[in-house]
């Protein structure tokens, strides 16, 4: 027997009783289209929740500075290594910093005033620091400003406090220019950072922040210990490699890089808690599919026992008929799963779209899902054919009318 | 190419039950090519198993078989198969037809399992429909068909692999007289082209019209 004559055999056989075919199809049809539905729409509300965080979360790089291996020598970063690394393609903001050594235990004070009641000095971190923090940490100012390249090169000595630092220190506006004292050393409070943000580094918030020269001036901070870099969306894990060559060319493998987790890998998380439920629903609806199938194809056989017999007849061996029902029931299923996929595909299209998202879908998914139908198809009408191939042509025939 | 077309010798097939049931007994029958003969009983005397037998469709418990000249008791299911396929056509009381396959595609169904391609098998049916008179008809499915018409479908089928034997069950069992007298007619003009015929029937002018009468009796053949 040919294969384009078993093909036309099966879809004849499959094709005669339409109604019966459509309700067979019916479980698979429903099992792919749940599978597409859940596959699809866990792959885009993936990418969605990958986005949002590549935005907010993604793009922030810290570099840490070890100490130079000889504290006579040049430090592995210095101040002026930012500007070779703000010259790299990518990087959106960046600030160095460096915190004030915290077993000096500098004593921060709002006022040189001594009241015996008050315990006035707090042990609070003191950190050296760039230009343009607030940007590279996402911060705002809750109150006035934030030093700009002017009090860095004049070496003015003005301060930035960090939220809760300021509420320590008693201080709730800065328009009366109040004063902070590190270690006995005045500085002028210009700004309170906002208590939100600061993703990069949450411990500012409890923070003294300075310009880096008038830290060295008067507190003798050294080099930078950490540089904080924003980059463009997507282009975390290139100036996560390229950083420390930028700010250290001779000793950049001695940096230390804490890069976000790449986006792929992190969408690939979001997708796999997703579709872990779903995926085992889709699945059920499968197996029911499944055995919908094997049901009506088992029914088919009993129903067609003439038929078999009169093929037996004409020459058909136990193969020749085995093969019929299952081509039948594969074709089912093969049917029920390009409707499925397509049903599936519209349906994450739409809910993508009422959503305001991109959808997503995997080609292979929409290649492979009609390929599983007919799979199910396939596995379900082994049992029919088999008991069908098995039967004796005298005992069909006495049977069949 | 032996003369003898079915040859069978002690032939005998007993079915296993409690008591055991013997259908045939010790059936001893030869048709040579181009012979009409009618096998003619009663309701239960073993028609059906010897048309089984005589059809492939089932084997003796003992006794030989030969159909054109090959010996089919040590014969497997596919040599078997294949063998029935290849030199028996089967005409059924029920028809057996598909219902739906139009006319000419039940009738290209015969040599659907052999070598032969879709067109060559319906360009064959349609000259076979013509043969028995239902030209006009190849398009019509069995539904749209009159009894007779529908065995004439059934027997140009059964002849469109030109087979050594044409095996025939009740073929007129379903029919009314007018049907009956044109498929026996037809028999008839099969027989005068050389076509080897056995009709089994329990209908006596039936078998009369066969060129040989074998009564079969509780199993056994009497002429």
């Amino acid at each position: 027997m040919r294969l384009i004559d078993l093909g036309d055999e099966a879809l004849a056989g499959v094709a005669s009783r339409p109604v019966r075919t459509a309700l067979t199809m019916l479980g698979t049809f429903i099992g792919i289209t749940t599978l597409v539905i859940t596959l699809g729409v866990a792959a885009t509300a993936g990418n969605q929740i990958a986005g949002r965080f590549d935005a907010v979360s993604a793009t922030g790089i810290t570099v840490t500075v070890p100490s130079a291996p000889n504290p006579a020598g040049p430090p592995l970063v210095s101040w002026a290594g930012l500007a070779d690394l703000l010259r790299l393609n990518g990087v959106h903001a960046a600030a160095s910093v460096s915190e004030m050594d915290s077993t000096g235990n500098p004593a921060v004070r709002a006022n040189e005033l001594h009241d015996p009641d008050v315990v006035s000095d707090r042990a609070l971190p003191v950190v050296a620091a760039t230009d343009g923090l607030p940007e590279v940490v996402n911060g705002s100012l809750a109150q006035g400003r934030f030093f700009d390249a002017g009090h860095v090169s004049r070496h003015d000595r003005v301060a930035v406090l960090g939220a809760t630092a300021a509420k320590l220190l008693g201080i709730t506006r800065v328009d009366d220019q109040p004063a902070v004292f590190v270690n006995g050393q005045a500085f002028t409070v210009i700004g309170i950072l906002g208590s939100s943000g600061l993703d990069l580094d949450h411990a500012l918030d409890a923070a003294v922040i300075l310009p880096y020269t008038a830290a060295a001036d008067r507190l003798k901070i050294g080099a930078p210990t950490k540089v904080l870099i924003r980059t463009d969306l997507g282009a975390a894990p290139l100036i996560a490699r390229q950083a420390p060559v930028a700010l250290s060319p001779n000793d950049h493998s001695q940096l230390q890089v804490l890069a976000p987790p790449d986006p792929a890998t992190l969408r690939g998380g979001v997708e796999h808690d997703v579709n872990g439920l779903f995926v085992v629903l889709g699945l059920v609806s499968l197996v029911v599919g499944a055995i919908g199938i094997a049901n009506v194809t088992l029914v088919t056989v009993m129903e067609r026992i003439g038929e078999i017999g009169l093929r037996r007849a004409l020459g058909a061996r136990r193969r020749h008929i085995a093969a019929q029902f299952l081509v039948e029931s594969g074709t089912v299923g093969l049917i029920g799963g390009v409707i499925g996929t397509s049903a599936g595909i519209v349906a994450v299209v739409v809910i993508s779209a009422l959503n305001g998202w991109t959808p997503v879908l995997d080609l292979s998914l929409a290649a492979g899902a009609p390929i599983a139908g007919a799979a199910v198809g396939l596995l379900a009408g082994l049992y029919p054919a088999l008991r069908a191939a098995r039967l004796e042509p005298v005992d069909a025939l006495r049977s069949g009318t | 190419m032996t003369d003898e077309v079915i040859k069978l010798a002690g032939v005998g097939r007993v079915f296993p039950a409690d008591p055991p049931v013997r259908a045939l007994s010790d059936v001893r029958l030869t048709v040579r090519r181009g012979e009409y003969v009618s096998i003619v009983g009663a309701s239960g005397s073993g028609k059906s198993t010897l048309l089984n037998t005589l059809g492939l469709l089932d084997r003796p418990t003992s006794g030989s078989y030969q159909l054109d000249g090959v010996e089919t008791a040590g014969l497997r299911d596919r040599q078997r198969t294949s063998l029935r396929g290849s030199r028996i056509g089967f005409v059924f009381q029920s028809f057996h037809l598909l219902s739906y396959r139009s006319a000419v595609d039940n009738v290209a169904m015969a040599e659907l399992y052999g070598k032969a391609d879709r067109k060559h098998r319906s360009e064959r049916a349609a000259q076979v429909l013509d043969q028995v008179g239902l030209a006009h008809r190849k398009g019509f499915r069995p539904d749209k068909l009159s009894g007779g018409e529908r065995q004439r479908v059934a027997i140009a089928r059964a002849l469109l692999g030109r087979p050594a034997l044409l095996l025939c069950d009740e073929p007129t069992g379903n029919l009314d007289r007018v049907n009956t007298s044109g498929v026996l007619d037809l028999f008839d003009q099969l027989a005068a082209d050389g076509v080897t015929l056995i009709v089994i029937t329990h209908d006596e002018q039936v078998s009369r019209r066969a060129q040989r009468r074998v009564r079969i009796e509780d199993g056994r053949l009497c002429d």
